[in-house]
């Protein structure tokens, strides 16, 4: 038999892609069950109302209707939408709207029907009589006394307001040379998974069992919520995330169409089908971002910068959902970015406006950080006319004061902040783009040169930082199992939905046990068949899943060196995997099958005495610490003065994510999560009008990038492995994103520095970029 | 109504209400579920299929305007086990990732490649103007698609 190569490290074609390439992947849509029902949800055109009334009776005559449903229909028999952050005002949040409507898109009635086309006869029959009411959608605004309120029970419409003082601030702010001030607003995004959410809900009364199909990132802990709002047993509830396609934080909830088709197909004893449409997912799937804080930076000439505070306003719009009033967080503790600024304060007034709820999206809190941090050093350089670079340099963090406490409390594992600024700099060769961009500015040409250096946490974390209330920590769990024929079947608690781990994960098995990569298979979201997991958000599947998989791993690898110890007798810590067989270290000549040792675990052939039989072993890794990954990326942008069109003519990125088992998924994480950043300096905004209407209702309003409006990456690494876990690891997931917006921004900012434009909101689109030109051209 | 045609060389009689749209006829009549519902308004490119070989958004015809027309979806374009250089190109170079919008980006490049066996990379992003993808970027989907076009061409001059 041929040597079995090493997969880890390795560009490896992933494992998943057979299917979905032959169009055989089954995603919620796809599944079909017999005697299945569609239901649609009617949504509220109004940001603010009264519902007066709502007539059924019309709808519920419809032919092939089945049942049409109100809110009113379902008090007492479905619970609140759950939100599981701590906040002041957590209010209550009926799956259907009951007695009044506070966003457009919130859910109003169902109709289920033989199917979606009947349905959508059945909505369009539906009369409600709706008293439309006052709406606001500024959250400053929100605050002001006079505003409408959206939960009387509260008579104000804040969520929360947390507090971080510290009197070192305002020290460092009487002792500066200067303190900068200025307002950033991190604009409401929308996640836009290619695939919208959706729901196959069966019940089999015989044996009192649901089974949920969700298009979900955490299918453990949705099943927990959702048999709190229906008052289940978890174990009578069996969740399947089948193939998932895309959630970015957006799927990292529990919706009310989750228990709402559940309590469909248990009241009509039929499976009950979901499928949300695109408007319903701009409107009533979670947005991010939608911070506003007024930044405040105490500086020196020489650039150093010695305290930062912030005052955020954070819109969490009408209802709380699962995270929301959590996202924030991340944001303050982060705002201080690579640098050993010694002094942070902020606080953050969480309010409800009349729009969807704001939750995760990809790096949720920390893209805000990143983005604050980043001006805030553009700021500096920009006030003390110093290069934006050395600005950086100044500030950061050395390589050797790790592990490093920051200002914000955390403690940074590893990292080489200067060493990733310096490779993004000599691959685009800042002093000659420099030139290049002064020649440039002769012929009246607007280039600029954008630098944003990112640190972000992952792998969470500790269980202690996620609330109790979500029923779950921050652990990951893993099964790995050998099977009597070789095989290994890996159970992994985190939910994949595009990040690949069926194939990280097996080349990690593979190398571990001396075996082929295609002898291994791992299986992910189904609660019936992995152990309790926790999911996958927020950098963790490599990060967190990755070394519970390697505590199996571990175990078996014990267990199966004792039996061929015995068989052997060469004592265990003399002996390794290597090449489907179990070797003597120090001579590869004395070894024994791998498949002989399986065989004699599981008590066929060779019997071994005091061992316990067969090969199967569970673990739940519970971390020590975050990780920090980090970079540089750097853009050269040309705008055209005449349009306000940016153009990329580089677009450099150096990442940091500690060891990498998969560079080619790494690369595709990158370049994914570049894009997604670009998007929100240049492109992408939710937008309400004043009275709530959402205007960026469909994707021709709401500006997903195309092709050929984002540049070629040119990526690069560095790799600093992170001492929190076995694996080195650090997480990639959200680092693209998080460097990407400061980049754009700042490189088009440059462009336009000498028109004296220094601040603009985004995304900067041609006509924000054209009206900043033509009013710093008059003035 | 009743709707005659060929999905992947296989000749189809149903009779379809005539609201349906396409998309609806290929994944709930024909069981082909591999071509996806993404916006339903003709702009995410997820339901894009070959009608009489070119590029069309499933999700924005009705049913019963294909009468008459050979239609391929992704499930049509392996040749038994034998992959299409573009469903090879999209794995070698790993041009997806939740894979949601890949069989309607095949499906659109499938088209490109007919009428252009050597794109640029502009040609390919200008090409996918009408397909989106959330989670690569489209860089891999660009090599995917040069992979693709480069193999094709060897194969046609062999």
């Amino acid at each position: 038999m041929a040597v079995v190569p090493k997969f880890v490290g390795e560009r490896i074609k992933r494992r998943e892609d057979p299917r979905l390439i032959t169009g055989t992947g089954q995603y919620v849509d796809d599944v079909r069950l017999p005697g299945m029902l569609t239901a649609l949800v009617l949504r509220s055109p109004y940001a603010h109302a009264k519902i007066n009334s709502i007539k059924l009776d019309a709808a519920q005559k419809v032919p092939g209707v089945v049942a049409v449903l109100c809110g009113d229909d379902l008090k007492d028999k479905v619970g609140s939408v759950p939100c599981v952050a701590p906040a002041e005002h957590v209010p209550y949040h009926p799956v259907l709207a009951q007695g009044k409507v506070r966003f457009v898109g919130e859910g109003v009635a169902v109709a289920v029907a033989s199917d979606a086309y009947i349905a959508q006869d059945a909505l369009d029959q539906i009369e409600v009589d709706y008293d439309p009411l006052e709406a606001v959608t500024d959250p400053e605004q929100a605050l002001e006394a006079g505003a409408p309120i959206l939960h009387d029970e509260f008579k104000t419409n804040s969520v929360t307001l947390a507090s971080v003082p510290n009197p070192a601030v305002d020290e460092a702010m009487n002792k500066a040379d200067k303190v900068i001030r200025f307002r950033i607003h991190n604009q409401r995004l929308a996640p836009v998974p290619m695939e919208p959410r959706g729901v196959v809900a069966r019940w089999e009364p015989g044996y009192k069992q649901l089974t949920i199909w969700s298009s979900t990132q955490i299918p453990h802990l949705m099943r927990s919520q959702v048999a709190d709002m229906l008052k289940l047993g978890e174990n009578k509830i069996h969740v399947i995330a089948p193939e998932v396609g895309g959630g970015f934080g957006a799927k990292l909830n529990v919706y009310a169409e989750e228990a709402l088709i559940s309590h469909l197909a248990i009241t009509l004893k039929r499976p009950v089908k979901w499928i949300e449409r695109r408007r319903e997912n701009l409107s009533g799937t979670t947005h991010g971002r939608d911070q506003i804080v007024y930044l405040e930076i105490a500086a020196n000439k020489d650039g150093e910068v010695l305290a930062l505070k912030g005052r955020f306003i954070c819109d969490m719009g009408a209802y709380l959902q699962l995270l929301t009033p959590a996202i924030p967080g991340f944001s303050g503790l982060m705002m201080t970015g690579c640098y050993k600024i010694p002094a942070l304060a902020f606080d953050q007034q969480m309010v409800f406006t009349n729009k969807m709820a704001t939750d995760a999206y990809r790096g949720a809190g920390r893209p805000e950080a990143a983005f604050i941090a980043e001006r805030t050093m553009e700021a500096v350089a920009s006030e003390f006319n110093l290069d934006p670079a050395d600005v950086r340099r100044k500030n950061f963090i050395a390589k050797a004061s790790f592990p490093a406490p920051t200002a914000g409390g955390l403690v940074y594992d590893s990292g080489d902040y200067e060493l990733t600024l310096n490779k993004a700099l000599d691959q685009i060769d800042y002093n000659k783009t420099r030139a290049e961009q002064a020649a440039a500015a002769k012929e009246g040409r607007y280039i600029g040169i954008g630098i944003a250096s990112y640190v972000e946490i992952c792998g969470i974390g500790p269980s202690a930082l996620l609330p109790p209330k979500l029923k779950g920590g921050g652990w990951e769990s893993c099964t790995v199992r050998i099977e009597p024929d070789g095989k290994v079947t890996v159970l992994t608690g985190v939910s994949p939905h595009g990040q690949g781990q069926e194939t990280t994960f097996a080349q990690i098995v593979a190398d571990e046990l001396g075996i082929d990569i295609d002898d291994v298979t791992v299986v992910h979201g189904d609660t019936a068949l992995v152990p309790y997991g926790i999911g996958t958000f927020g950098s963790r599947g490599t990060t967190v899943g990755g070394p519970a998989l390697m505590m199996s791993v571990g175990k078996l690898q014990a267990k199966m060196k004792r039996i061929a110890s015995t068989m052997m007798e060469v004592p265990p810590e003399q002996l390794e995997f290597r090449n489907r067989t179990i070797a003597m270290a120090s001579d590869a000549s004395k070894s024994i099958a791998l498949q002989t040792v399986i065989e004699a675990a599981y008590g066929y052939k060779t019997v071994i005495e005091g061992v316990e039989p067969g090969l199967d072993a569970t673990s739940f890794y519970e971390p020590s610490a975050c990780t920090f990954p980090f970079g540089t990326h750097v853009a050269v942008v040309e705008v055209d003065s005449q349009t306000g069109q940016v153009k990329f003519l580089r677009y450099v990125a150096v990442d940091d994510c500690g060891k990498v088992i998969s560079p080619l998924l790494v690369e595709g994480q990158i370049q994914g999560g570049i894009a997604q950043g670009i998007a929100q300096a240049l492109y992408e905004e939710v937008k309400y009008d004043e009275g709530g209407q959402l205007l960026s209702a469909t994707l021709m309003d709401y500006a997903v990038p195309k092709a050929n409006m984002l540049p070629h990456y040119e990526l690069l690494s560095t790799v600093t492995p992170s001492p929190v876990n076995s694996l080195g690891v650090k997480g990639v997931g959200e680092a693209g994103t998080i460097g990407a917006t400061p980049c754009a921004y700042n490189a088009v900012l440059d462009a336009l520095k000498r028109l004296g434009i220094r601040d603009l909101d985004m995304p900067l689109k041609p006509e924000t970029i054209w009206r900043a030109i033509r009013d710093a051209k008059k003035a | 109504m009743l709707l005659n045609l060929t999905i992947n060389g296989e000749q189809r009689s149903d009779n379809v209400d005539p609201r349906m749209l396409l998309v609806h006829y290929i994944r709930d009549i024909a069981n082909l579920t591999g071509t996806h519902v993404g916006c339903e308004t003709s702009i995410c490119g997820a339901c894009t299929v070959l009608i009489n070989g070119s590029a069309v958004k499933s999700c924005t015809i009705l049913a019963v305007q294909a009468d008459g027309t050979k239609i391929t979806t992704i499930e049509g374009m392996a040749e038994g086990d034998r992959l299409h250089p573009l469903q090879e190109g999209f794995w070698e170079e790993h041009g997806l990732q939740c894979g949601y919008c890949t069989p309607g980006m095949i499906m659109t490049a499938a088209d490109l490649l007919a009428r252009n066996s050597n794109p640029t990379e502009a040609e390919i992003r200008e090409a996918l103007e009408g397909n989106l993808c959330r989670c690569t970027g489209y860089q891999h989907i660009v090599k995917a698609i040069q992979f693709a076009a480069a193999k094709m061409r060897t194969s046609k001059a062999a």
